[in-house]
């Protein structure tokens, strides 16, 4: 056990250094931007104003009120007391609204959705590539083509697709938003039905996009295990077929593990995109309308949210994996 | 060398990748030779004509020559273009509300119907229960319908400038052809128009080469930076490789496509060209290339051959560059061939959320992307606005990955069926 602390507080100093890493990459990036971000707000909250010191005073308000003004290091100073506040400073787009507010409440959304299907398309494309590699012949020669076009597809044309097929010719499901446009959320049985419909083509999109790259890499790292020799030794001595196969899908699967931590930043990234095609209340909508809005507060918190929560995905993965990889702990007390 | 390439050649995966790869590469140098259209030019007064060859009608009347067929089928032709299957019932629908009994309407006979529906017909008339729409739509119909059976031609007129009154210069009868290879404007828009009215498959064929040329920028960038460090980091090792790698997994748990966000919208519009999104993009995705590279360098490290030739007093740069190099050149080549369709769908992705390069001087996949899903493209039914692009896009990827598979089969026996 205190080789596994150890492990386990190696990985939670890395994540730390990383997230701090993030943190400033995400306060800087955006700010150096060119242009000015408060003449683009002023512009639209003083439409109409013809009187020019009256735009005058409005911007002289914003420009005190997000002290775009000062030197960069006085603007840090400030974020950080926001983000210790809590509200992470006003959204420019949204004002008088705080991040915080924006996002959290559309933070559950991409969770809710995200979530739940890469992994269920991870678990079905394992499954789906161990049956592959072990059963071969017909069943191979269908499912590789495929899972090869499939996990090639663009995350977005994937979503266009089932949108296009499901929603528009099809209409059985609702084409875009989280729920029924004409609903105010609240719990009832009709508002949860409308979530649960509209849920699924965001949902199955992302999880087609997970089954076809994972049952690629399950196939041949089953491949690969199957023709190992301690399989053929296991074979000659006339161990059962079915207890052979649970080692080696144990074996197989740890690299898919350590492949799922490794590709669920990617993945995010294409939930963010099918997001957007669907109109869904999530992180990659506000994110698109922070884009829009040239709204660097909102750009710059909303991608460190994701960033944390891929960091935080990241590390339980790795956690995990130290308590099923004996050689993880062995390496860890040597 | 060669006998290498032949093997690569002779597995099925990668020459079909090949084969689509060369066929998008031929298509996108040899097309703009052959129809030099600008890709950009706004041509459609409109949004989204659909596919077909459009023939200049002013043209046609003023042909030189025309011709007269005497076809049977085209009077049938003319009505049912007119009159769908769908307005016929509407017809019976009306006449049944208005009190002609059901047996004497047969909605198949349109002579008998049309008669029929002259006869009956008051626009002013308003059955109970009809909404507006409908009855509008009545009307349109019956607009649409007026002299539908008539067997005479159209008469052509001109202005008279000076008395202001119509004079008649000639007549189109309803058996005049013209040959469509001798109408004077003809022009073939074989995916139709996008929402500002450009020509979809010029654009299309432009974007794929956008779009290829960064790839190619992204994945060598990634691939050269991927290659050095790990090179550096896997071979000298001590603090060199600590600093390699403190950077290397800091860049493999933030996610690129967040720093991609953030650098792209800090160039700002007006700064991000098609070829600065691509060194982006090179920039964000060296870290994996990195990983890859040094693992397999250190299992060389030591190898007899690498101790020989560094006993032989040779320089690092020489042991690297003869006795490491030619050892990951098959994966770096497969490294480089996955950089380069990850970067392409990156640019896409980030097209998608508005970050893209700037839209006034070339098109890229991502960006008609954008521009479709915009304008809705995909709900309105306009699927050659997104279709394509979408298609084009998977068989680049998909060509690649093939090429990949097909690669990583010849260098890896162990995967060999």
């Amino acid at each position: 056990m205190k080789g596994y602390r150890r492990y386990f507080l190696n990985k939670a100093m890395w994540f730390a250094i990383t997230f701090l890493c993030a943190f400033l990459l995400n306060f800087i990036l955006p700010r150096l931007m060119p242009g000015d971000p408060v003449a683009g707000i002023v512009a639209h909250i003083a439409q109409g104003q013809s009187a020019s010191a009256g735009v005058q005073a409005i911007y002289q308000q914003y420009t005190e009120l997000f002290h775009t003004n000062e030197p960069l290091i006085n603007q840090f100073l400030y974020y950080i007391r926001n983000v210790f506040r809590g509200d992470f400073g006003f959204s420019f787009s949204q004002y008088p609204r705080s991040v915080v507010s924006v996002v959290s409440s559309s933070i559950w959304w991409t969770i809710a959705l995200q979530f739940p299907a890469i992994i269920l398309g991870w678990l079905i494309g394992n499954t789906l590539g161990a049956l592959a590699a072990y059963i071969k012949k017909g069943f191979d020669k269908v499912l590789m083509p495929i899972s090869i076009f499939v996990s090639n597809f663009p995350a977005f044309g994937m979503a266009v697709i089932l949108l296009v097929i499901f929603g528009v010719s099809l209409k059985w499901f609702p084409t875009s938003g989280g729920y029924g446009y004409d609903m105010i959320p609240h719990f009832s049985l009709d508002f949860i039905w409308s979530v649960i419909v509209h849920y699924q083509l965001p949902f199955w999109s992302i999880v087609l996009i997970a089954i076809g790259g994972q049952a690629i890499g399950m196939r041949s790292m089953a491949i690969y295990e199957l023709n190992a020799d301690y399989v053929k030794y296991a074979r000659f001595m006339g161990i059962k077929d079915r207890k052979i196969i649970g080692y080696v899908f144990r074996n197989a699967m740890l690299p898919q593990v350590t492949g799922l931590a490794l590709s669920i930043g990617t993945m995010v990234g294409g939930a963010l995109i099918a997001e957007i095609i669907f109109s869904y209340p999530g992180l990659g909508y506000t994110m698109l309308h922070g884009v829009m809005g040239q709204d660097y507060p909102l750009i710059s918190y909303t991608t460190l949210i994701i960033t944390l929560m891929v960091l935080v995905a990241m590390f339980a993965i790795d956690i995990i994996y130290g308590f099923i990889d004996p050689r993880v702990k062995a390496a860890q007390t040597e | 060398m060669r006998n290498t390439i032949r093997q690569v050649f002779h597995s099925s995966n990668f020459l079909i990748g090949f084969i689509i790869f060369v066929f998008l590469l031929l298509t996108v140098l040899i097309y703009p030779l052959i129809i030099r259209y600008d890709s950009l030019q706004i041509i459609g007064q409109g949004t989204f004509f659909p596919p077909g060859l459009y023939v200049n009608t002013y043209d046609s009347i003023n042909a030189n020559t025309i011709y007269v067929l005497n076809l049977d089928d085209a009077a049938t032709k003319r009505i049912s273009d007119k009159l769908s299957n769908t307005d016929r019932l509407a017809i019976e629908d009306w006449l049944v509300t208005y009190g002609i009994p059901e047996t004497e309407i047969d909605v198949n006979d349109t002579v008998n119907l049309l008669e029929l529906w002259e006869n009956n017909y008051d626009p002013k008339l308003s059955f109970p229960g009809m909404t507006y729409a409908k009855r509008q739509y009545y009307q349109r119909l019956n607009n649409s319908l007026s002299g539908l059976l008539a067997t005479e031609g159209v008469s052509i007129a001109t202005l008279n400038p000076d008395s202001g009154a119509l004079e008649e210069t000639g007549t189109v009868n309803q058996s005049d052809y013209v040959n469509v290879g001798e109408v004077a404007n003809v022009r073939l828009l074989p995916l139709g128009t996008d929402n500002f009215g450009r020509d979809v498959l010029t654009e299309l064929v432009k974007a794929t080469g956008v779009s290829l040329q960064i790839g190619l920028i992204a994945g060598l960038i990634a691939t050269l930076i991927g290659l050095t460090l790990g090179l550096l980091g896997g071979y000298i090792g001590g603090f060199i490789d600590d600093v390699i790698m403190f950077f290397t997994n800091i860049f493999t748990v933030i996610p690129s496509f967040v720093l991609l966000i953030l650098i792209s919208f800090s160039i700002g519009q007006e700064h991000r060209g098609a070829n600065t999104i691509a060194v982006v993009i090179g920039f964000t995705a060296w870290y994996w290339t990195t990983r890859a590279v040094r693992a397999q360098v250190i299992s060389l490290r030591n190898r007899d051959h690498v101790n020989l030739s560094k006993l032989s007093g040779h320089s690092i740069f020489h042991i690297i560059i003869n006795d490491i190099l030619p050892y990951i050149a098959s994966y770096v080549v497969m490294a480089f061939i996955l950089q380069i369709s990850t970067a392409i769908l990156q640019e896409a992705s980030l097209s998608i959320l508005g970050l893209g390069p700037r839209t006034t001087e070339v098109p890229t996949l991502g960006l008609m992307m954008n521009w479709s899903l915009i304008y809705q493209a995909e709900l309105l039914g306009k699927w050659w606005a997104y279709l394509p692009v979408i298609v084009v896009i998977a068989l680049i990827t998909f060509s690649m990955n093939l090429m990949n598979t097909g690669l990583d089969q010849v260098f890896n026996p162990a995967l060999r069926d």
